[in-house]
């Protein structure tokens, strides 16, 4: 029997779908049998993002209405062995599906595969609900941004409202450098405030827009600095004691005057 | 480079201890759930109330949800201008 993740965020556009693809890809990699469930509903983008977009026949929405079998639904990643795909319907709304549904629909899936990652939308309605109802575990993705970060404080609250357990956070797109001159919130600003554990640190790379180009997951390119975040939080919820990584902190006026007149 | 120079001296308030700032107050309001409208509600009843035993400066009032070591507070600092005089003997 499998695991179900659901990877949310509150505000849009912070990297989930691509956490969810690079993820599902580093852990299919690792030997397991990953399904990625698209659940934003008319808005999909996982199977772009994978480059399986021309493959799609069936939909999630098919499945639960039953115009279909889920095996003949699901798509198989020819790149990674055991790694399938199960897109969104584009054409139809989020109100299309219940969250009874989804819980029977995920249960299915769990039963074959280890890992069922499900993409959430942005938001707090009807697909929020959906994505979360077949779920045990629940990813937070947020970017060092005010705003991004506020709405994670709310899903969290949301999340532990549901049945599930306190989530973990993804922290994307950071940036030492900028964290370096005081110009970006430190993971350490950001966990003070969410208070939750933290799974994992993407860094900001050029790549993931290639690689989203390519619908190559960055995971697949062994010189992606992202690429490699993913492999290690993969490893992490393969339940693996990978330590994260911390930048260095801001330095404080000492050390930028010494490094300034060049002695250390 | 004058950027760079007042950076080195720490004069200037980096945008890191900002964001950080306004994150803690916004989180604040959102996690008591009070939205700025209510907030604003609030403080009309109150100078509704308070107007009744003493004049405020109603333009000087500042309300706000505070956090005092880990819990929040209701802060209000009104100033009065005079108290009225009781009609009582
Ligand atoms: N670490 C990163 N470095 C650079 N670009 C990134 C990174 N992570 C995500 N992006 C870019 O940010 C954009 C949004 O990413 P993505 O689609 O994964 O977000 P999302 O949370 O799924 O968005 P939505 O809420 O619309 O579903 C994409 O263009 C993606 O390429
Ligand atoms: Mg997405």
């Amino acid at each position: 029997m499998g695991e179900a993740l659901v990877i949310t965020s509150g505000k849009g556009g912070v990297g989930k779908t691509t956490t969810v693809a690079n993820l599902g890809t580093a852990l299919a990699k690792r030997g397991n049998t990953v399904v990625l469930v698209d659940a934003d509903i008319g808005l999909r983008n996982l199977d772009v993002v994978m480059g399986l977009e021309n493959r799609i026949v069936y939909d999630l929405v098919d499945v639960v209405e039953g115009y279909c079998r889920l095996r003949q639904a699901l798509i198989r990643d020819k790149r990674v062995e055991g790694l399938c795909l199960l897109p969104a319907a584009q054409t139809r709304d989020k109100n299309a599906v219940n969250p009874e549904q989804m819980v029977a629909l995920i249960e299915e899936l769990k039963e074959q595969f280890d890992y069922v990652l499900i993409d959430c939308p942005a938001g707090i309605e009807q697909g929020f609900r959906n994505a979360l109802a077949g779920a045990q575990r629940a990813v937070v993705v947020t970017t060092p941004e005010v705003s991004a970060v506020r709405d994670a404080d709310r899903i969290i609250g949301l999340v532990e409202a549901s049945q599930l357990p306190t989530p973990t956070l993804v922290i994307n797109r950071m940036r030492a450098n900028m964290v370096k001159h005081g110009d970006m919130m430190s993971i350490d600003d950001i966990l003070e405030v969410l208070a939750v554990e933290l799974l994992g640190v993407v860094p900001e790379d050029d790549y993931i827009v290639v690689s989203t180009n390519k619908g190559e997951p960055a995971v697949l390119h062994n010189n992606s600095k992202a690429g490699l975040s993913y492999r290690d939080i993969a490893s992490r919820i393969m339940g693996e004691d990978v330590p994260i990584p911390v930048p260095a902190e801001s330095e404080g006026l000492i050390v930028r005057l010494r490094r300034m007149f060049g002695s250390r | 480079m004058l950027d760079f120079i007042t950076r080195l001296f720490g004069q200037q308030k980096q945008s890191r201890e900002t964001a950080k700032e306004r994150l803690r107050l916004v989180l604040i309001h959102d996690r008591a759930s009070i939205s700025p409208s209510v907030m604003g509600e609030l403080k009309e009843e109150l100078i509704a109330v308070i107007s009744r035993y003493m004049e405020i400066d109603e333009d000087a009032i500042e309300i706000n949800l505070s956090d005092v070591e880990d819990s929040v507070a209701l802060v209000a600092n009104i100033p009065v201008k005079n108290l009225k005089r009781t009609a009582q003997a």
